[in-house]
């Protein structure tokens, strides 16, 4: 991809504004279409993106292969997380509105919480099997 | 999206069988998946057809909209969707090994080299 | 209109022997159906599935085509499979026999919409402070499910790493010396 100025460039242009739009996606979820996994699904393409123009080795050095593994694990944990904490405050597993002082804002900060474990698991899942293809041929 | 009564349903089931008989008359693996990914979305059409109701609209509470579209079989589908590309992923995976394993990704040839050791 | 678009896209991912045209083919599927669920008034599916169908599947399987082959081996000439042919005729006839029961496209007298689906939509502004009831639904009423989903995901991943992460082991297996 060294002679492809255009995309190349491009590609550093949109980078941002794609990561963005994945963490707006994640967090209006409650308003509009959204949510954790459209976001997570946004997010790892993004890192795809940059990975197809710039070269495997230069994503990875962005995300390397260790910190996509504990984050896939991470958003996992912190959904069983949220139930187990919920379980600790007094109420059934998943029972968010034992997390805040009425119900419906203890909802609304379960949802937050738990939507925010999808999505960094499939951005992370993502990236992680994409790497794996992409560098399996390589050797 | 207007046409009479159950004309949407059996063109869907058509689209369903298209990608089923992929599925089971090709010998290529990597066709085989791809022709599951046609099954797996078309199913995903019938559910969400089932789910309109005329006049309605997206299931977002908002002032000024009456009726809403039934927002459960979306979220069937939704979960179906991710578990969907999870098995593509993995299937993927297993055809790139079998590659390497037998050299071949034609069905017959796997079969005949299975045989002959 | 849609639909028939479709109908001719998947015959000619059934027809095609190029393996670059049907996985690009797929992609366009999916794009195509993620514009139909926004005509049927799904917005939260069609943008999941034109993320992850047009996008993240496509993107796989061109990963297997470089790692595997490019072309559809020619079937043999003469043999019209009669046994896949007639597999699927016959479970498309039952299916469409099924549907003849069902109520007509967007009836909102329907079965499906009168027991559970009314309360969703009538209680979950007041309970969770969510007004995209599909993201309420998948959180918190269903949680469980999502919960399930995810682990789904995890295990997907975890697969993918223990088939593909390891390097190639250099082999004389059936195929010889055909690796590059």
């Amino acid at each position: 991809m060294q002679r492809h100025i255009v995309l190349r460039v491009t590609t550093k242009l949109l980078m941002p504004f794609i990561l963005l739009f994945a963490l707006y996606v994640q967090f209006h979820g409650d308003f509009g279409p959204g949510g954790g996994f459209q976001a997570g699904v946004i997010f790892g393409a993004g890192f795809i993106l940059y990975a197809l123009v710039y070269g495997i080795e230069s994503a990875q050095r962005v995300a390397p292969a260790g910190a996509l593994r504990v984050l896939i694990s991470a958003g996992l944990l912190l959904y069983i997380g949220t139930g187990f904490a919920t379980l600790a405050l007094g109420g059934n597993f998943l029972d968010y509105g034992m997390l805040a002082h009425e119900p419906a804002r203890g909802q609304h900060l379960g949802i937050f919480l738990v939507e925010l474990g999808v999505g960094v698991t499939v951005a992370a899942t993502m990236v992680t099997v994409f790497f794996n293809f992409a560098s399996r041929g390589q050797d | 999206m207007d046409a009479p009564g159950l004309y949407n349903y059996w063109i869907v089931i058509v689209l369903m069988m298209t990608g089923f008989y992929v599925v089971i008359s090709r010998g290529n693996l990597v066709k085989k998946i791809v022709g599951l990914n046609i099954f797996q979305t078309s199913v995903f059409i019938l559910y969400i057809t089932m789910g309109k109701v005329s006049g309605g609209t997206a299931p977002i509470l908002a002032e000024g909209f009456e009726t809403y579209s039934n927002p459960l079989p979306h979220v069937l589908i939704l979960t179906a969707i991710v578990v969907g590309v999870a098995t593509t992923a993995l299937g993927c995976a297993l055809v790139v090994r079998i590659k390497e394993a037998y050299g071949t990704v034609e069905e017959d040839e796997i079969q005949r080299q299975d045989d002959a050791t | 209109m849609l639909l028939s678009f479709l109908a001719v896209l998947a015959i000619g991912i059934l027809r095609l022997r190029n393996l670059f045209a049907v996985v690009m083919l797929s992609g366009i599927y999916s794009l195509l159906s993620a514009g139909l669920f926004v005509v049927l008034d799904a917005v939260d599916v069609a943008f999941t599935e034109a993320a992850v169908g047009g996008g993240i599947a496509t993107v796989l399987m061109l990963g297997t085509l470089a790692l595997t082959t490019d072309r559809e081996k020619a079937p043999k000439p003469g043999r019209l499979q009669i046994l896949p042919l007639l597999c699927v005729v016959a479970t498309g006839a039952l299916l469409i026999y099924g549907t003849l029961d069902m109520p007509v496209y967007g009836d909102p007298a329907a079965q499906i919409h009168q027991h559970v689906a009314p309360r969703y939509l009538a209680d979950a502004e007041r309970e969770t402070s969510v007004p995209n009831v599909v993201t309420a639904i998948l959180a918190s009423y269903r949680g469980f499910d999502t919960m399930g989903e995810l682990a789904v995901i995890f295990t997907a991943g975890i697969g993918v790493i223990l088939l593909l992460g390891r390097p190639r082991k250099r082999r004389g297996g059936p195929s010889g010396g055909q690796d590059e």
